[in-house]
């Protein structure tokens, strides 16, 4: 029998090397008349041992990594098939620290399997999930995802029971799904792995919120930036409607849950679910006003569930397991576990999932090694390009929604972005407003206006004219942007201007108030 | 052209919120969505012309010109810059000899902003038409762009 050898297929693996080594060890075996059966598998996240190769051996999967295409042949010569030793082999997979720390529960098969294979997705406990959901009703399908606290990983921390219940009471003709997968915020890729890894959890997680709430259409809004996922993802919902999983009669059920992929283009406002929406329906991604909520009327006017991919992606294992087994990780108000990405100048990027309730410091330095470069960790940006910038002693706050806020702070979609004593935080203040120029949906005036003077006056201040006039002016700025702007775009573009200033007053060429 | 525009809007026009799927597929076919296009796309859908060109000019993503044969786009957000991507971005632009939005003087190569890639974890990125690649050091990205010169 032919040995299996697993080699990503995540695009991040990919941009460093995974297709070449891919092939080399396709070609080598095949040079070698070696026969061996190459899976495609997602990425396991450890993004520093990526292009990272697996060998399924009797004792379990052995990795290698990072591979290169020149160490190929010294891998064969080494017989690695049977998980010979070498200098690159790092053991049994799930006994590398890294990962064996984690509690994954949304990202449990992403790695592993097949990602576009629905017999390899049912064998490791896919559609179970689906197939307790098919013998509930609406309500208790709703119930188990109320009790199990999960609130919107998006960002919002919205508690997405509520979302479901208020559009499963709303009656209509036709109700919609939409999966947010305009994953913009700079520093996160957990949204990319599930989709490119195991886009077949995404499919069950929204065919599930379909049956609950009635609704028979769904749409992933995925930006253009994802062109891998893209195919995947469109590969992965052909194999499900071929196997009976979407579409009509659902696995017998007499359920109907159809599901299209629509692209973004490019606009970091329409991650904001009514710029989503009006995009969807062909407009440009002008935020709309609120009420009325997109679950009374959403998309074309009708009653919508509008969830991020890691929201929706959680269901499948809720359903599977029940609300009180994913409730029961996390602390406080924070329930279940959050994929966190770290990025940045780590030494140890990639997905760490962890139940709520790890301090930063631990997720930096256990995990994350401390610095790429070698030098103090100065700042932390959390929760993208509108989170807070954190200075070291805010590193032991435990992630946490309201621990966060506490410090006026945000978690977000659990990027973590680290940046070493280079860092000039008025230069990323700069860009933050910047950043808000470029997005700014126009809509409202602090937003469209108030970053234009804020890059302005940012200008000045790099530039050290006029400060003892310049900051407060920046200050009552960010003010207005924060009070009068109608969506997150200009309303958190503040945080990491403000956090910045008062974190790191020295680098605006004041001293700490 | 005409002809082929008009396929892809007879194709997609009866698809609920269809312009953004008719403006891709117009994209990926020519390269642009050439503005002698927007009245045929504007009659098809029932819009006016103003609410088409809106739509183009509001998406970052969607060109009015035609681009260059190959396009490259630099990651300018955060998780890049702590990662010298500045230096990056400063050295494409000069070896490329153009600023962003601009085309090389031999139709190669046009250069874009773009903020993120979702490669946090393997910054600086950048990406050449489909193609994403990670850490990318000065000299990788003359080799890079050397591979896509062939």
């Amino acid at each position: 029998m032919s040995v299996t050898v697993y080699i990503p297929c995540d695009s991040s693996a990919v941009s460093i090397g995974a297709d070449r080594v891919a092939n080399a060890v396709a070609q080598e075996a095949k040079n070698r008349g070696i026969e061996i059966n190459v899976v495609r598998n997602g990425s396991r996240g450890l993004y520093w041992l990526e292009p990272m190769v697996e060998v399924a051996t009797d004792k379990g999967r052995i990795a290698y990594g990072a591979v290169k295409t020149g160490d190929v042949a010294s891998l064969f010569d080494a017989d690695f098939l049977n998980g010979g030793a070498h200098t690159l082999n790092l053991g049994l997979t799930e006994e590398i620290p890294y990962l064996k720390k984690q509690q994954r529960l949304t990202f449990a098969r992403v790695g592993i399997t097949d990602p576009v294979s629905v017999e390899d997705y049912v064998a490791h406990d896919g559609y179970s999930g689906l197939k307790n959901a098919l013998s509930y009703s609406q309500a208790d399908v709703v119930k188990h995802v109320s009790d199990s606290g999960l609130r919107g990983r998006g960002g919002a921390a919205f508690p997405t029971g509520i979302k479901w219940n208020t559009v499963l009471n709303t009656q209509a003709d036709q109700k919609y799904i939409i999966c947010n997968a305009d994953e913009g915020d700079s520093g996160t890729f957990s949204d990319r792995m599930i989709m490119e890894g195991d886009p077949l959890v995404l499919i069950e997680g929204m065919t599930i919120a379909g049956i609950a709430v009635g609704a028979t259409q769904g749409y992933i809004y995925l930006r253009i930036e994802y062109p891998h996922a893209y195919e995947i993802l469109n590969k992965a919902i052909e194999n499900a409607t071929a196997a009976g999983y979407l579409g009509e009669n659902i696995q017998g059920s007499g359920k109907t849950f159809h599901l299209e992929v629509r692209q973004g283009a490019g606009a970091y406002v329409c991650g904001e679910e009514t710029a989503l929406m009006e995009s969807l329906e062909g407009k440009r991604g002008l935020v709309r006003f609120k009420p009325p909520l997109p679950a009374i009327s959403g998309l074309f006017g009708k009653p919508t569930v509008v969830n991020n991919v890691i929201s929706l992606a959680s269901v499948p294992i809720i359903l599977d397991k029940g609300g009180e087994f994913y409730r029961d990780f996390g602390m406080g108000r924070s329930r279940g576990t959050l994929p966190l990405q770290l990025a940045g100048n780590l030494k140890h990027t990639g997905l760490v999932e962890l139940a709520f309730g790890a301090t930063l410091r631990e997720v930096l330095y256990d995990f994350g090694g401390g610095s790429a470069t070698g030098k103090p960790i100065r700042a932390v940006q959390v929760g993208g390009p509108l989170g807070s910038y954190l200075p070291e002693s805010q590193f032991d706050t435990p992630l946490d929604y309201e621990a966060f806020a506490e410090i006026w702070a945000v978690l977000g979609h659990g990027g973590i972005v680290a940046f070493d004593e280079t860092v000039d935080l008025a230069q990323m203040a700069k860009y933050s407003m910047e950043f808000c120029v470029e997005e700014s949906c126009g809509k409202c005036t602090p937003c469209r206006i108030g970053s234009t003077r804020g890059y302005e006056v940012m200008d000045e201040i790099v530039a050290k004219r006029d400060l003892d006039k310049n900051i407060p002016l920046l200050r009552s700025l960010c003010d207005t942007m924060l009070n009068g702007s109608l969506c997150a775009m200009g309303g958190m573009t503040p945080y990491p201007v403000l956090s910045a200033l008062n974190h790191f007053p020295e680098d605006f060429g004041i001293e700490a108030a | 052209m005409m002809q082929t525009v008009q396929t892809i809007v007879a194709d997609l026009k009866d698809k609920p919120g269809a312009l953004l799927p008719i403006l891709h597929a117009i994209q990926n076919t020519l390269g642009y969505v050439p503005p002698e296009i927007v009245p045929t796309i504007a009659k098809a859908l029932n819009l006016s012309r103003a609410e088409i060109h809106g739509v183009i000019s509001f998406y970052h993503y969607f060109r009015d010109h035609a681009p260059g044969k190959k396009t490259v786009r630099i990651c300018r957000a955060e998780s890049c810059l702590a990662m010298s991507g500045k230096d990056l971005e400063n050295h494409a632009k000069a070896k490329l000899g153009i600023d962003y939005h601009e085309t090389t003087a031999d139709g190669k190569f046009s250069l874009e902003p773009v903020y993120c890639l979702g490669n946090c974890a393997c910054s600086p990125a950048i990406q050449i038409d489909n193609d994403v690649y990670g850490r990318v050091s000065n000299t990788d990205f003359d080799e890079i762009l050397k591979e896509h010169s062939a």
